[in-house]
């Protein structure tokens, strides 16, 4: 059946692709797979651990992190960085609340930094930094509305973001932005619940930035319980 | 006196007519800080916050906002929305990333998610602000100065925010991460955040209003602010009558993203009838 809908691109038929394993030894209690330009939830509980492969490299995972029992209190960028005093996400990183606790910690990291200042984009975001013309793509904050939703969540409860696997440098004299990122096929972030957490992803669907090498592809989500 | 009702009202009423460090100053006009250049007739909110304090007002679209830091160590946390819809409020990962720059300066908007432009940094003087850490929290002041009751010596930003957008209706769902001004932080190569602190005293701060706004305001120590005690100095808000930014303006077309966020900006704004 065909459909006239302009929907967002996927990935090249010949694109490499590499599902890879947990990186932390367990039980896995959890393993789906978030196809380009989706969404994906769930609830994380204390002490499991979640990988995301990023399983066509380069493949930009927005994520937005709440507390499972109280929504109320969810990820803090500012809270994170301001904690550990670095603008960037590594091995080791305390992924703290808006109440300064411990949601999530880093636990695994295949590459060099991982992002939570570039945000999400959005349809009304691409039009600041594209043109209106790009007005009709579709942006993680579709995706978030989307799957918000269905643990009663909205605009109010979206904040600044990570990226798993987006690479955004702070250069020297401020200059900030989304570059071409240092993942690779089958590359993994590993990070490990501190309570039960709800955890949001967007699988990125931005054609407009290097945030997915131009070329959408799936992301596997795998949970352990060590 | 007050053993009865109307010795108390005696001695209440005699209370009244008085000033502190620390007040609002009743009409605008009656501000003994009036700004250089501005007819205190045109002034719709002058206030002193205290140490540790906050504000919050809703201003309308092209009202010029300016904060003063008379001491250098002021530390001005805020939070703007859109004050119609205040689901439309700061997004301070947009704010840095559509201007490609991680330090506010003048000419810097100040975006909510919904690709506008909610303020115009419009004057700068200190140049000394942050976008990267937030305000403070319960947790961390408990922390670092042993205690962090909201009524105390102690405050955190966020208890102040929670109850400055109490009195407008809004949940503490409703706080986005927030910037700082007057205390400064910049990001070294590795990602490290290097204090930079206060540019002095006598620093100034002037946002535009583009929307009609509520701005929320606390005034406590940054977050990475290397000193061991609480030290804040005293806030000083002006604010009064101006335009919103329009194509005669040049930061109107200063770049192609300011531009669109204008155009986004006024769209808005004549669709609503503002």
């Amino acid at each position: 059946m065909t459909s006239s809908v302009p929907v967002g691109a996927t990935f090249a038929p010949d694109s490499p692709l590499d599902w890879s394993e947990p990186l932390v030894p367990g039980e896995v209690v959890l393993d789906e797979r978030v196809a380009p330009n989706a969404s994906w939830s769930a609830v994380v509980r204390k002490g499991h651990v979640l990988t995301i492969v990023d399983v066509g490299g380069n493949q930009s995972g927005d994520c937005l992190i709440y507390n499972a029992a109280d929504t109320e209190e969810r990820y803090s960028a500012p809270d994170t960085l301001a904690w550990q005093g670095n603008a960037y996400v590594r091995t080791g990183t305390v992924l703290r609340s808006n109440l300064g606790n411990p949601l999530m910690t880093v636990v695994g990291n295949e590459i060099d930094r991982q992002d939570t200042i570039g945000g999400a984009c959005s349809k009304e975001s691409n039009t600041l930094r594209y043109g209106h013309h790009v007005m009709f793509h579709h942006g993680c904050r579709e995706n978030f509305l989307s799957e918000g939703q269905k643990h009663g969540l909205g605009l109010r409860d979206l904040v600044s973001n990570l990226n798993w696997f987006m690479n955004v440098p702070v250069e020297e004299d401020g200059a900030l932005g989304i570059v071409d990122g240092m993942s690779a096929p089958g590359k993994r972030v590993a990070v490990r619940a501190e309570m039960d957490v709800l955890v949001l992803v967007s699988n990125c669907p931005q054609m407009n930035n290097p945030c997915n090498d131009f070329n959408p592809t799936p992301l596997r989500m795998l949970v352990v319980e060590p | 006196m007050t053993d009865t009702v109307l010795n108390a009202r005696e001695d209440a009423r005699a209370r009244g007519g008085q000033t502190s460090e620390w007040m609002p100053y009743l009409p605008a006009s009656s501000s003994p800080y009036c700004p250089d250049g501005v007819e205190p007739s045109a002034l719709t909110w002058a206030e002193t916050v205290a140490p540790g304090g906050y504000t919050h007002k809703v201003v309308a679209r092209g009202t010029r906002i300016r904060f003063d830091d008379p001491t250098g160590d002021a530390c001005a946390h805020v939070i703007v929305y859109n004050a119609l819809e205040p689901v439309e409020r700061l997004n301070v990962a947009d704010t840095l990333k559509i201007p490609w720059q991680a330090y506010l300066d003048a000419g810097h908007p100040l975006l909510s998610g919904d690709g506008r432009v909610l303020a115009s940094i419009v004057g700068d003087t200190s140049g000394h602000h942050d976008a990267f850490c937030g305000t403070t929290t319960e947790a961390w002041c408990l922390q670092k100065y042993g205690d962090a009751a909201p009524e105390g010596p102690f405050p955190a930003g966020r208890s102040l925010f929670v109850k400055a957008a109490a009195k407008h209706g809004l949940a503490p769902r409703d706080l986005p991460p927030s910037v700082s001004f007057f205390q400064g932080v910049r990001v070294d190569a590795d990602g490290a955040f290097e204090w930079r602190g206060s540019a002095g005293e006598g620093k100034s701060v002037e946002l535009l209003a583009e929307l009609p706004l509520l701005v929320l305001v606390a005034n406590v120590p940054h977050p990475l602010d290397p000193r061991a005690d609480y030290v804040v100095g005293p806030l000083r808000v002006h604010a009064w009558r101006s335009k919103p930014t329009g194509p005669d303006d040049d930061r109107f077309q200063v770049t192609p993203e300011a531009h669109r966020a204008y155009l986004n900006t006024i769209d808005y704004a004549e669709a609503r009838g503002l």
